[in-house]
């Protein structure tokens, strides 16, 4: 399970956790969470931001 | 037919920019910027040394990549010296270009404190990528750092510091850090919390003349207390770039003002991100730009479409301590505060007992979506 890093807003999206409130299950791989997410804290859609490893 | 121009290439006029291109808009597109054009994120400025982060690290796209991928011309190194509503041209260089719709995303400047002293001219502060190289620099060379300004974005980059193996003193006449988004016992966790990894504070008290001292600084502190540092940041906040929009003869008060579809006091111009006051509100935040640039790219496609804010809390990175707050919209009604060890849950009530407002710190961050949920009801 990975870490990603928001490059706009520092947000970090870890697999291991998910965001269950937002309908993604823990363990869900970020090339898995749907395109039509965006980042909680600042709203940046997926498809226009690239998460950084961390 | 003419473009579509946008002023400025920080984080609202790209993030417009993507969004037009987005929602199939296929006329031409012109950004202006007067400095390199390199699409970067602000806020992540003050989270970057300990990242070990340089400018070139931090830039996600040069003026020319983002140019092929928008399908756009990007002028750097342009400042815009003039706009004429009623002509719709802006002016740069030698260069007048006629606009469909111009975008203001101009964004804000540091408010600078009338420093005194010799070495007041050498405090820093860091509002974009060539102030953070710069600061970088200089933060190498540097044992202890001394911040002006205990808010969100000195607390930042104290934090920041304090990460990166400095020493960390903050100086402002708070009572508590972050006062004008944080009740008080949540400021005091955040103070605790940094102190408690080597950040001196001197609150309620403010600077002196800043004196050149060795190969530092020294400032007496009103209460008495003379600090020294080798570095100095100011961090005393931001404030609305409105002067072009003053010269054109828009309406500026907080910011340009706008009403709820960005649209300013003349005729196709509109204002975006920490330069505008939407509506009376200037929120110098990513949220509320992000919101804005949907809404203001479907305007300009056609539909007119207002912004509406999601409830947009305020994520402080603070990484040793995370913070996370939703200041309510008035000043009445009343704080209900639960303090753990882990970390400050508070709710604010307004006048009619509705929440309206909360913070969470420390481990109580993971309560965010618990909070939203409740104020949603």
């Amino acid at each position: 399970m990975k870490k990603y890093r928001c490059n706009i807003c520092g947000y970090i999206y870890d697999e291991a956790q998910g965001v269950p409130d937002e309908g993604i299950a823990p363990g869900t791989r970020w090339a898995d969470v749907p395109n039509d997410w965006s980042c909680p804290d600042c709203g940046v859609a997926k498809a226009d931001f690239d998460m950084e490893e961390c | 037919m003419n473009p579509i121009c946008i002023i400025g290439t920080g984080l609202a006029g790209y993030t417009l920019a993507k969004e037009l291109r987005r929602q199939k808009y296929s006329g031409s597109l012109v950004l202006i910027t007067a400095d390199e054009g390199r699409y970067y994120s602000k806020p992540l400025l003050s989270t970057a040394l300990a990242q070990n982060k340089d400018t070139t690290a931090l830039t996600l796209a040069t003026a020319e990549q983002m140019a092929s991928e928008l399908q756009a011309e990007i002028k750097t190194g342009s400042p815009v010296t003039a706009i004429e509503p009623q002509q719709h041209t802006v002016t740069f260089g030698s260069t007048c270009l006629t606009y469909d719709k111009l975008v203001l995303a101009i964004g804000s400047t540091p408010i600078r404190l009338p420093l005194t002293g010799d070495g007041a001219q050498e405090v820093l502060s860091v509002n974009n990528l060539d102030d953070y190289g710069h600061f970088r620099q200089l933060v190498q060379q540097s044992r202890r750092v001394a911040i002006i300004g205990p808010g969100l974005i000195g607390c930042e980059f104290a934090n920041d510091l304090l990460q990166s193996g400095r020493e960390v003193l903050i100086i402002g006449p708070d009572r508590w850090p972050i006062s004008s988004l944080l009740p008080e016992q949540a400021g005091r966790a955040v103070q605790q919390a940094l102190a408690s990894h080597g950040a001196v504070w001197h609150l309620e008290t403010v600077n002196g003349p800043i004196e050149k001292s060795g190969t530092g600084y020294r400032t007496v502190l009103k209460n008495g207390v003379t600090v020294t540092a080798d570095l100095i940041l100011s961090a005393v906040g931001v404030r609305p770039v409105t002067a072009l929009a003053q010269q054109a003869g828009l309406q500026v008060e907080r910011g340009i003002v706008t009403d709820g579809y960005l649209r300013t006091s003349a005729a196709d111009i509109f204002a975006l991100g920490d330069c505008a006051a939407v509506n009376g509100r200037n929120l110098p935040f990513v949220a509320p730009l992000m919101a804005g640039a949907k809404a203001l790219a479907t305007t300009l496609c056609g539909q007119e479409t207002a912004v509406t804010y999601p409830v947009m809390p305020i994520a402080i990175k603070t990484t040793l301590y995370p913070i996370i707050t939703l200041p309510p919209g008035t000043t009445e009604g009343h704080w209900e505060i639960e303090p753990s060890d882990s970390g400050v849950t508070g709710r604010h009530f307004n006048a009619q007992a509705i929440l309206d407002g909360f913070v969470l710190t420390g481990q109580a961050t993971t309560q965010k979506s618990v909070l939203i949920k409740e104020l949603n009801q």
